[in-house]
């Protein structure tokens, strides 16, 4: 039953690869996301009991990185049968250069889509710290092509980036899955119910080895500063939606690998040595994130800088642990929607305006009413602002950071939080309110201008409406759910 | 330490300072692949002559994968994009070579107090391996050639391969599987994005996709 949420996506993006249609073909994506949120929704209100040496399961944690994952595939199979509507078989102006270019192969890339969702989903439920590694690996490999999906010199400079050093950074983490087998001396296999019942008889010195390497490596991926050269160019030069998994459903996939580390660490009386170094990190990605978005000038790049950022304080919030914890589980949720939102948005304002220069995008809100609105929500709900759910869980941390007395962390914290609301409010505040001189001699009367369709605002509007009901209101039992998801990432 | 195994780092070391010093691709090439033969046999040197009938397969597909088909999309690769060798790279082959003397004189330092007591030679074994995986890095980031970088990427993960065989992690069948099907996957992902590269630009010097940055 749980495997399904691998199988079919695979089988699926088989099918998609020999389909010649068009519009089977984009069912069948729609079809792969249907089946996989069913697999899920039915998971999260039966949660099958975890089998002792099981190779696949799922605990809170994974289970709360599966329902993301799902949710933002979902937004994303609707955008996607949208726009591929839209660019499929034409020859595209780039908007940065006026070049043209030819797109991929549309099977290539909805077949990479449903690979790309079953990797992901596998990384979620594999209980064996070896299969999370292969899964991990293959989430690097089949979203590559997507990057590459408008064939252009950008584009194939970002995947050129991304391919080679999330696969050195991932290499990395397999030395340290070596290490981590090594401290048990071959009498403790890999998988994680193993090492978290002997954590206390595995080594030491070996055992610390091993995290590092672990951070170090899915970190690379995750995109914690200094190993996050390739997330900026990655996500501004992939398609919108690419973006979208790529910010919202795989750097937490990779942030989970971290965790599992974290867990055995934490079961084996060091949760304090790899706490700190994940608060380090956390706190370095968001001083790095607040300095690049400072003089950021082009959108997408912002939104990539701005999942550096989140990214730093999911990492801060488990190394603090306690209530810290938990906020960073309602934070990894709660960012992913906004995120999602955001990046669609942004593929909507670059579709209409042709450009990526935030400078040149101007009062977005008369032009395009639905999606400046959201872009401007976005923007407060992507800052901590209330009423939306990254306020509740940033405070939540903040809280959780205060509690443990950690005093210089809360201030660290605080002034990266206030530095990147201002730079952020910066560079949208004039996209969205600005007046929008260029456009109007050229188009002439208001009806010559293309207009907006709801059909492509509306993924967007879903992921925001969830955004805001997280800062609303979170029922007991979902804390209760956090809670556990916390506990299990080694949180207390 | 039998003889086999200290046969075969020598020839691990040996091959990671040809990998720092040549220049020509195929030679690049077919010194990674010697490298990565000698080390799957790694795991039989280090066991007693009736091997496991897991351990067999393990090298076998080992050999095939990395032996046959890995040399084999390299060298197509090589071919479609019609480059010989590496020209100009950031940092020349002779002082390539100087530093790898230094990194291998660092690995033994860093090696010897760890405590290996896996078998016996591991600890010479992990200093080899730890080199191979410094050799790897420094040709990623010192050389220009797309094609080059691979090289040096698979030469990393021979490196990672030896730290395993080292410190005799035995992992399940399938885990090792899925581990040889990532780098084949990777490495031919790789190839389509060179040729793309290639295709798109002309050539495949890396320093030339410098334009996304802030």
């Amino acid at each position: 039953m749980l495997l399904s949420v691998v199988v079919v996506p695979v089988v699926l993006g088989f099918l998609a690869l020999l389909v010649p249609a068009h519009g089977p073909r984009r069912g069948l994506l729609l079809a792969g996301s249907a089946v996989h949120a069913a697999a899920v929704g039915f998971a999260l209100v039966r949660t099958p009991p975890l089998r002792p040496g099981a190779w696949i399961g799922v605990d809170a944690t994974g289970l709360l990185f599966l329902a993301i994952t799902s949710v933002l595939f979902a937004a994303v199979a609707v955008y996607t049968s949208g726009y591929l509507g839209r660019e499929s078989g034409r020859v595209v102006r780039d908007a940065e250069e006026g070049f043209s270019f030819s797109n991929k192969p549309e099977a290539v890339f909805v077949a990479c889509l449903l690979f790309f969702l079953a990797a992901m989903s596998l990384v979620c439920i594999s209980r064996d710290l070896g299969l999370l590694w292969v899964a991990i690996e293959a989430t690097t490999l089949v979203s590559a092509p997507l990057i590459s999906f408008h064939r252009h010199h950008r584009s194939l400079e970002a995947t050129w980036k991304y391919l080679l050093i999330c696969s050195v950074g991932i290499a990395m983490a397999l030395l340290g899955n070596y290490f981590l087998a090594f401290a048990g001396h071959g009498r403790v296999h890999l998988k994680l119910e193993d090492l978290l019942s002997h954590a206390a008889a595995l080594d030491p010195i070996w055992l610390k080895a091993a995290f590092i390497m672990l951070l170090v490596g899915y970190g690379t991926k995750m995109g914690l500063a200094p190993m996050h050269n390739w997330l900026p160019d990655a996500h501004s030069e992939a398609p919108s939606m690419v973006s979208t998994l790529l910010s919202g459903a795989l750097l937490n996939c990779a942030f989970l690998g971290i965790l599992r580390g974290h867990a055995v660490l934490q079961a084996a009386g060091l949760g304090r040595f790899s706490g700190d170094l994940l608060i380090f990190f956390g706190l370095l990605s968001m001083a790095v994130a607040a300095v690049f978005l400072i003089r950021q000038t082009d959108y997408k790049r912002m939104l990539a800088y701005s999942s550096i950022e989140h990214m730093g304080i999911l990492s801060l919030g488990v190394g603090i642990g306690g209530l810290a914890g938990s906020g960073a589980m309602l934070h990894a949720l709660a960012h992913s929607l906004t995120k999602g939102m955001l990046f669609l948005c942004a593929g909507q304002l670059l579709h209409f305006y042709s450009t990526k220069t935030a400078a040149d995008v101007r009062g977005a809100l008369h032009r395009l009413p639905l999606t400046g609105l959201l872009w401007l929500a976005g923007l407060l709900a992507i800052t901590g602002s209330p009423p939306f759910g990254l306020f509740i869980s940033e405070l939540t941390i903040l809280q959780g950071t205060l509690a443990s007395g950690r005093w210089a962390v809360a201030v660290g914290y605080l002034a990266a939080l206030g530095i990147i609301f201002i730079a952020m409010a910066r560079i949208v505040l004039p996209m969205v309110f600005g007046r929008d001189d260029q456009v109007e001699p050229v188009a002439g009367t208001a009806a010559a201008r293309p207009r907006e369709a709801l059909w492509y605002a509306l993924p967007a509007l879903a992921l925001g409406s969830g955004s805001l009901l997280l800062g609303l209101y979170v029922p007991a039992s979902a804390w209760h759910f956090l809670n556990r998801a916390a506990q299990l990432a080694g949180g207390y | 330490m039998n003889a086999l195994l200290e046969i075969l780092i020598l020839i691990v070391v040996l091959t990671d300072f040809r990998l720092l010093a040549s220049s020509r691709l195929a030679t690049l090439i077919d010194t990674m692949v010697f490298q990565a033969l000698a080390l799957s046999v790694i795991p039989l040197s280090l066991t007693a002559a009736p091997w496991p009938w897991r351990l067999m397969t393990l090298v076998l597909m080992t050999l095939a994968v990395k032996g046959v088909v890995l040399p084999w999309l390299l060298h197509r690769a090589m071919r479609t994009v019609d480059v010989q060798r590496e020209i100009e790279p950031f940092l020349g082959f002779s002082s390539s070579v100087l530093l790898g003397i230094v990194l291998l004189g660092l690995s033994f330092l860093i090696v010897r107090p760890l405590p290996v007591t896996a078998s016996p030679g591991a600890g010479s074994l992990l200093a080899g391996a730890l080199f191979t995986i410094l050799t790897g890095l420094v040709i990623i980031i010192s050389r220009r050639k797309a094609l080059t970088q691979v090289v040096g990427y698979l030469s990393l993960e021979n490196g990672v391969y030896a730290c395993g065989a080292a410190l005799a992690v035995e992992e399940p069948l399938l885990v090792e599987m899925g581990v040889l099907l990532d780098v084949f996957v990777a490495v031919f992902v790789m190839g389509i994005t060179i040729h793309q590269i290639n295709r798109e630009f002309d050539h495949i010097d890396t320093d030339r996709l410098a334009e996304l940055k802030d």
